[in-house]
């Protein structure tokens, strides 16, 4: 293992190389463009053996990929907010497929207005497309993650597609020292892909075809959800292989921190975790007994963990870096489903923060801790706020 | 794999089908209108076989015009509206 000081971007351009993708489709947009063009120079200079498309669009990228990957090659392309949004009828289609393409998305906000800073909208958009979604808080797990979700995804019961987040310039522009494993470390992880169905002129066969509804379009649905559903045993088993190899893990779907006696927990997707990780060290230190939960995973949801989390403490603020509009904090209303069968249940209150890149602070996050407190102490003041928005002054 | 799956335990992973879906399904039945051929006018441009989108348009063997494949033919009217000979009528159905 080498260390080197990478950024987000670079550490996924890694992962797909050690990974050995064989085919790459390439269309840039910031703050994504630097993955695909490391990979260039990776390609360029022979250092990774793999067929480089340069497209016209993201929805042409995706579509390259699925075509690749139902010829049976491991396929990588990256993305971010328009982009991402151009490619969603092709997001639905490879997990129709079942062509288990790997993607980075780097969360980037939706236009107007222009805004190329952190927000998690596009990808929450992709939520019913029926991939795997994983949002890493830091350089190394990035790289980690692309070369687990290639060994989740092609796994023979599961063949799904899946893409991994930075947080725009949080993650894709931060440097940090990130080991690169060797790779044969990586081979020795993750076998070639060969899928058992692909495209082979020996033996031909119709692919996408159609189906009437007495036929079958409803059970090849239904295989899809219940191959989602084993992912989420997987990733956890996959997670354990790639700690016995490196030594490092992520805590699987939903990353806890310090919430065993917690009475507050704050949950969170991203890269915000590190500050809020600060923050629980501060105030532990005051002897406030508070915790954080990280929403790794988003599909398949960690709603197991979530419960589990749910039974022990009193009330639980859910940070939205994203809003959907007329109802709340997607993350929000995916936590308050998942423990609405809970005999007892925490109060749970939606936190929308960061919108478009907004800075989310030491200070923005002790707020939400205070809140929480209030909420303990007298009950859900409200469900929902917009934290740090620039609001009339009152009198 | 069975070619007569009973439940989804029984499907292939992923959509796709082991022979010809031009056997399995015969789509002549959605016509109203038909696209009937006078060869004697053609000019054996063959733009009617490459405007196609169903590939129902066969050139015939000897090369004196074309004849529609009224299993798949859906009767969009394509080939008559392209056809610089005008020797493709749409004709309703019965």
């Amino acid at each position: 293992m080498a260390k080197k000081l990478i950024n987000g971007n670079y550490a996924a351009a890694f992962g797909a190389k050690l990974a050995r993708a064989e085919v790459i489709a390439a269309y840039p947009i910031t703050p994504q463009t630097a993955v695909v063009e490391q990979v260039a120079d990776f390609v360029a200079s022979g250092e990774m053996k793999a067929r480089y498309v340069c497209v016209e669009s993201e929805h042409s990228a995706m579509a390259a990929c699925i075509a690749a990957a139902s010829a049976g090659a491991r396929t990588f392309t990256a993305t971010s907010s328009q982009g991402l949004l151009l490619m969603h009828e092709l997001l639905h289609w490879a997990t129709g497929a079942r062509t288990p393409v790997v993607m980075v998305n780097v969360n980037r906000a939706v236009a107007p207005p222009w805004s190329v800073w952190a927000d998690q909208t596009d990808s929450i958009s992709q939520r019913d497309t029926g991939w795997m979604q994983f949002y890493s808080e830091s350089t190394q797990e990035e790289l980690d993650t692309v070369i687990m979700s290639y060994k989740v995804g092609e796994s023979p019961d599961i063949m799904l597609p899946s893409f991994t987040t930075e947080d725009a310039f949080f993650l894709s522009h931060t440097f940090e020292p990130v080991e690169i494993p060797s790779q044969e470390l990586v081979d020795g992880f993750l076998p070639p892909f060969r899928p058992e169905i692909r495209l082979d002129v020996e033996n031909p066969r119709g692919f996408g075809s159609l189906s009437m509804p007495h036929q079958w379009y409803m059970e090849l649905r239904y295989l899809i959800a219940e191959a989602m559903d084993r992912a989420r045993e997987r990733i956890l088993r996959v997670e354990q292989e790639w700690k016995e190899l490196t030594g490092r893990s992520y805590g699987g779907p939903l990353d806890e921190y310090r919430t065993e006696d917690a009475d507050v927990v704050l949950m969170n997707a991203g890269t915000a975790a590190s500050t809020i990780r600060e923050v629980v060290d501060n105030l532990r230190r005051e002897g406030k007994r508070v915790g954080l939960a990280r929403i790794r995973c988003f599909r398949p949801f960690p709603t197991e963990e979530i419960r589990a989390l749910g039974r022990r403490v009193h009330t639980i603020g859910v940070m939205d870096r994203c809003y959907t509009f007329g109802d709340g904090g997607p993350f929000f209303t995916e936590v308050k489903s998942a423990l609405y069968n809970l005999k007892d249940r925490p109060a749970v209150k939606n936190f929308v923060v960061g919108i478009g890149g907004r800075d989310i602070t030491m200070k923005t996050v002790g707020k939400l801790y205070d809140n929480l407190f209030r909420i303990k102490a007298g009950g859900l003041d409200s469900e929902k706020e917009w934290i740090d928005l620039k609001r009339p002054e009152v009198g | 794999m069975s070619r007569q799956p009973r439940s989804y335990k029984d499907l292939p992973l992923a959509p796709i089908t082991y022979e010809d879906t031009r056997e399995a399904f015969k789509t002549g039945s959605w016509r109203t209108f038909k696209p009937v051929v006078d060869n004697s006018r053609c000019k054996k441009c063959w733009i009617c076989w490459k405007f196609c989108p169903d590939m129902s348009i066969r050139i015939l063997e000897d090369g004196t015009g074309v004849e529609i494949d009224y299993d798949h033919c859906k009767g969009c009217g394509i080939c008559a509206t392209e056809c610089p000979a005008r020797c493709i009528e749409m004709v309703p159905e019965d």
